[in-house]
């Protein structure tokens, strides 16, 4: 795709060179890297936490009848879960990367609004302390669930929804200000000769889901500044009695909520089609139409809103109109999908860890779009609204497609970051032991659902035992399995084997044109690109 | 290598502004939420810790831009940095566009939908002879199903001529900045003296016609989907108004110690943008909230 044809020079920068030391060089810094590396913790600190709070709601439905926690507790914690895995994780995961990757694979030298980058970061934890402080107040924390519908979230809402509000409000400046210096990065430091249609699909992704973020972060905040006058100022946006609808904070939310929910798959995209030529050792096959399709998802995810709202009572042309147009969306998605296995098609495959997830995405993301394409027929989702078929659809598509994605992403440019090889031992470890789990996990939730089992309840009828006891079993495992993870990036991060500069023989990209671990200043003048 | 051709980017070093700007939000977030959370009682030092908050980041704003102004004045930015800050105030100003969305969406799902239905269009005339049997469906909803009354704003009065006083502003700020691009000082002071004084005439009849509202026309937030988004609509406009004319009144300063030159002035340009935004915003609040 793209070369650098000049030798690089990896002096650091001589007018800010130095190194702060131990909590200020953190605290401080306008380094990507730096921010990259904060990002990355702390997602991971937060998909640990956000994980604990399943295994509790795992716990609790091991089997049927009340034994752990109390109902109200039950809800917080798939509410809390819903919040930390969308806005702590996953998010940030993908922040993270874009941090670390895209100035050194667009040959910038840094993010191009460093101290604004910083700061990005640093509301986040105070947000997520703020709502994880929440479930220890005496009102108990936010119970509504992560898309709060009102009225749960007005009307019936404990004392701690002002806390939930603002805390989202943080999240939401800190996503904004995130994605704009994502396009701006992209927009205006790419090295000269990177025309658009050469740059890696990575970026493309980034840039396309930056967007997305722009235009929908602040329509969230519209909603939570609706939820918290509806609660606490007497208007009657979502009251029926003032002359407002429920529903319209449902129409509101998910104009926001879908195109959030390709805000955390595109990026996902990207990486795969990074990882699968460099292990196929071919090159992408369908760059160009892949850089459309995910234009026109991002372009579809803005009208399609109201297929999580088919039993609202929508007029029939709303329902059928949202019903096609979701179904529109599984034509570049199965471009893409294409794309992956045709490049894959008689490639010269190995499979090192990055590539084992990235297939298993292709192959378990695939599973969740077509439940999606079920969830799609509105006299079918009648039958599944709100069951845990739901829920199967969003994990397969969340957990075995964004998050296997961050790990394909992290296995491949770990000896990037730290210049280090992680021990393939341990990873092949992490990725059976997680591709086991998370099928047992997430695939009988689909039976469950179908047979009509609701989803965000702390108790069931007696003939969903079997089948929830067994996917207790594959949600312990899952959560354990990840901690293989944390072992193996420490042992990374402390010592290993020395990473070449390019530890893949099919890579390709800038980012493999400097030393590893990547120097702290990289691209101090752009390397030109043909 | 390029080198030659190519000016360096200026990467800033480290810089402790974003720090005291997170736990300035962390302060306004918890001191805003827990003076929400008790304000039936008006117990607790929310208010105050909401205060400090505020202060803490007037304080960052301070110490962060004049870092930045001194940069810039070291002549430390290239042509692309400025670039970068051109795109990135852009960017904002669409994120802006896209807040108000959600309440103009508000507004006219509630006109075009929920009011309606509730009177009984589409399929919904048994809802409304079970629930509200007496309620009228009309547009500005004066009395809600529940039966609070208000009456509605009209446009003529105050809400005219606060659309002639922004629209004008608009063309002073242009002309201000065509003056600054031909290097004409006086009369960039002079038109830029001028916007700032019409932002705060606006401010002044806004605060004029929501005393009127609340005191003599029983119209308050609390009054109904009409009285929501009136209020949230021109209450939102008028804080980006407040911010808008905070900015163009450190521009003025600017100016009269000397910044800008005819070919860099980007923090003019930006103040600039964002006002003639919030005249766009107001413009369409004119027209969707007051004349329709």
């Amino acid at each position: 795709m793209t070369t650098a044809t000049d030798t690089l020079d990896h002096h650091d920068d001589d007018h800010h060179d130095h190194k702060m030391t131990g909590i200020k060089r953190w605290l401080y810094t306008t380094n990507h890297k730096d921010i990259g590396t904060l990002y990355l913790w702390f997602s991971f600190i937060m998909l640990l936490t956000g994980g604990a709070m399943a295994m509790v709601i795992r716990a609790e439905l091991f089997q049927p009848g009340l034994q752990i926690v109390e109902p109200d507790f039950f809800n917080q914690m798939t509410t809390v879960h819903g919040l930390i895995m969308v806005f702590g994780a996953i998010m940030p995961a993908f922040t993270g990367l874009a941090n670390w990757m895209l100035p050194m694979m667009i040959g910038a030298p840094d993010m191009a609004l460093p101290r604004l980058n910083n700061w990005s970061f640093w509301i986040l934890p105070f947000a997520f302390s703020i709502l994880l402080a929440s479930l220890f107040m005496e009102s108990g924390g936010p119970n509504f669930g992560w898309t709060f519908y009102a009225p749960l979230s007005t009307t019936y809402s404990n004392g701690s929804t002002a806390f939930f509000v603002f805390a989202v409000h943080i999240m939401g400046i800190s996503s904004i200000m995130g994605a704009i210096n994502i396009v701006v990065t992209i927009m205006n430091l790419r090295a000269p000769g990177m025309t658009y249609m050469k740059m890696p699909l990575f970026v493309w992704t980034f840039f396309i889901t930056a967007y997305l973020l722009i235009a929908v972060m602040p329509v969230l905040a519209g909603t939570v500044t609706m939820v918290l006058t509806d609660t606490y100022f007497g208007t009657s946006f979502f009251n029926a009695a003032g002359g407002g609808d429920p529903v319209m904070f449902q129409h509101i939310f998910w104009f926001f909520g879908h195109p959030e929910v390709y805000i955390m798959i595109l990026p996902a995209f990207g990486i795969v089609s990074t990882i699968i030529p460099a292990f196929a050792r071919k090159q992408l096959f369908g760059y160009s139409s892949m850089v459309y399709a995910t234009s026109s998802i991002a372009f579809l995810s803005f009208i399609v809103w109201a297929h999580h709202m088919f039993t609202t009572g929508m007029p029939l042309a709303g329902e059928l109109f949202f019903m096609y147009c979701t179904m529109l969306i599984a034509v570049p998605t199965g471009v893409k999908v294409f794309n992956w296995v045709a490049t894959m098609w008689q490639g010269s495959m190995t499979f090192e860890t990055p590539m084992l997830f990235s297939v298993a995405f292709v192959i378990l993301f695939t599973i969740g779009g077509f439940s999606g394409l079920m969830l799609a027929m509105t006299p079918v989702d009648f039958q599944y609204h709100d069951t845990y078929f739901v829920v199967a659809h969003f994990h397969y598509v969340l957990v075995t497609g964004s998050l296997f994605s961050i790990y394909a992403g992290a296995y491949y440019w770990l000896p990037k970051w730290t210049g280090h090889m992680y021990s393939e031992k341990l990873g092949k470890w992490h990725f059976w032991c997680s591709i086991i789990s998370v099928n047992l996990l997430f695939f009988p939730m689909h039976f469950l659902g179908l047979a009509g089992m609701p989803r965000r309840i702390p108790d069931y009828a007696l003939q969903f035992a079997d089948f929830n006891k067994w996917v207790s079993i594959g949600g312990f495992a899952f959560g354990l399995s990840q901690l293989i993870f944390l072992v193996l990036v420490i042992k990374c991060i402390k010592g290993g084997e020395k990473a070449p500069a390019k530890p893949w023989d099919g890579a390709e990209g800038l980012e493999w044109e400097v030393p590893s671990p990547a120097p702290y200043h990289t691209f101090s003048t752009p390397p030109e690109i043909k | 290598m390029t080198t030659e051709k190519y000016e360096s980017y200026y990467v800033p070093d480290q810089s402790h502004w974003p720090i005291v700007g997170a736990v300035a939000l962390f302060l306004i977030a918890i001191g805003a939420g827990s003076y929400v959370a008790n304000l039936d009682t008006g117990e607790g030092i929310g208010g105050w810790v909401l205060l400090a908050g505020i202060a803490m980041v007037i304080y960052m704003v301070f110490g962060w831009f004049s870092n930045v102004i001194d940069e810039s004045m070291a002549g430390k930015y290239s042509a692309q940095m400025d670039n970068s800050f051109r795109q990135g105030m852009s960017w904002f100003i669409f994120s802006e566009v896209m807040f108000f969305a959600a309440f103009f969406g508000a507004l006219l799902y509630a006109r075009v939908f929920s009011v309606p239905w509730l009177g009984g269009a589409g399929n919904n005339l048994e809802t409304m002879q079970v629930l509200w049997p007496e309620f009228l469906a009309a547009w500005p909803l004066t009395k809600t199903p529940d039966g609070t009354t208000t009456e509605a704003m009209g446009w003529g009065g105050l809400p005219l001529y606060n659309t002639i006083l922004l629209l004008t502003s608009s063309f002073t700020a242009h002309f201000a900045h065509v003056a600054l691009e031909q290097n004409k000082r006086g009369t960039l002071k002079i038109w830029l003296g001028i916007t700032v004084l019409l932002g705060l005439a606006f401010l002044v009849l806004q605060v004029e016609e929501y005393i009127h509202a609340y005191s003599s026309m029983g119209l308050t937030l609390a009054s109904g989907i009409y009285g929501n988004t009136f209020f949230l609509l021109t209450g939102f406009h008028g804080m980006h108004v407040t911010l808008g004319t905070i900015m163009l009144i450190v521009m003025f300063c600017r100016v009269y110690k000397g910044h800008f030159t005819p070919d860099n002035h980007f923090a003019f340009q930006a103040a600039s943008w964002y006002w003639h935004f919030v005249d766009v915003v107001w413009v369409m609040l004119f027209v969707f909230v007051y004349i329709l």
